[in-house]
């Protein structure tokens, strides 16, 4: 509950705009301008004739995070083969982790923390974004499908995303009620 | 090799930023739109990459590299978790199970279209 008081009060706008956990402004702050600016200089910046200026070092930011992610999954992919008749375990546990640790990350750098600009683009948009995949998950149940796998499929599809829903769920729990520890 | 993961992997997830904001500058709704159209595109362009039988240093860096970063598993979490949190719950379960679905009809596309080819 806490959350959505503190997101509200950005005051920044629109319904759609607070229900969005990884672009969503920070609470009531200078960053909260400012990251709103470079949000939407950035949105610009792929239209024709604007020329805005978009904030290089959160851009690197989110380059460097992602590169980290993409490598974490990529070592853990190459470590644990696996083949569609079996549970992708590599795929299931990496999107559960980062799950787990996106939650933790944007509440913990929203609610409870002083605003900083470059360790949510680096750690959230950035790391987690990269080292969870949705891709790689669809096309591993479009092999268990093709194999006739189908109970494989439901069961993967339906723990996936319920197990993600719940690892965020725990990590937003988590950092709210340890207010002083973590 | 790991070099070009490394670098592809970056690009990936700063493509998904800038794509992300420039959906949620022009949409208004409940959902999560950006996420969306990354998510189903990627999946899209993995089923097209393995229909056309890729090489496995193409698979792995355009694939896993690339289109794994570019696509999120955990921002759609959270994005769905928040919704929730805002009581709109009806909308966070039609985008969880619209993107499975809908995923799963677009890595299939592009496997057939990729096998065509």
């Amino acid at each position: 509950m806490q959350a959505t008081v503190t997101e509200n009060s950005g005051g920044t706008g629109t319904q759609a705009q607070r229900t969005r956990g990884e672009n969503a402004p920070l609470a009531g702050s200078h960053a909260a301008v400012r990251r709103g600016r470079s949000r939407a200089r950035t949105a610009l910046a792929g239209r024709a004739g604007a020329k805005p200026k978009p904030d290089w070092r959160e851009l690197g930011a989110i380059f460097f995070g992602g590169a980290a992610g993409a490598l974490s999954r990529l070592w853990l992919s190459r470590h644990f083969a696996s083949s569609p008749s079996q549970w992708p375990w590599v795929t299931f546990s990496v999107n559960l982790s980062g799950s787990f640790a996106l939650g933790y990350f944007v509440t913990r750098l929203q609610e409870r923390l002083p605003p900083s600009t470059y360790r949510r683009p680096a750690l959230g948009t950035g790391f987690c974004g990269a080292y969870t995949t949705f891709s790689t998950m669809q096309l591993e149940l479009l092999r268990m499908i093709e194999s006739k796998r189908y109970e494989l499929a439901l069961g993967y599809a339906t723990a996936s995303v319920t197990a993600g829903y719940f690892a965020v769920w725990l990590a937003t729990a988590t950092v709210r009620r340890t207010r002083v520890l973590l | 090799m790991w070099l070009a993961a490394g670098l592809l992997g970056g690009l990936g997830a700063l493509t998904r930023f800038l794509l992300d904001a420039l959906v949620n500058s022009t949409s208004t709704g409940s959902l999560p739109l950006g996420t969306f159209a990354i998510n189903i595109s990627g999946a899209l362009a993995l089923g097209l990459l393995v229909g056309l039988a890729a090489s496995t240093d193409t698979l792995l860096l355009a694939g896993t590299a690339t289109l794994g970063a570019y696509t999120t598993f955990s921002t759609w979490m959270l994005e769905s978790q928040r919704l929730t949190e805002d009581a709109e719950l009806r909308w966070a379960l039609v985008n969880l199970l619209a993107s499975v679905i809908i995923g799963l009809v677009a890595v299939a596309a592009g496997h057939a279209l990729g096998a065509l080819a």
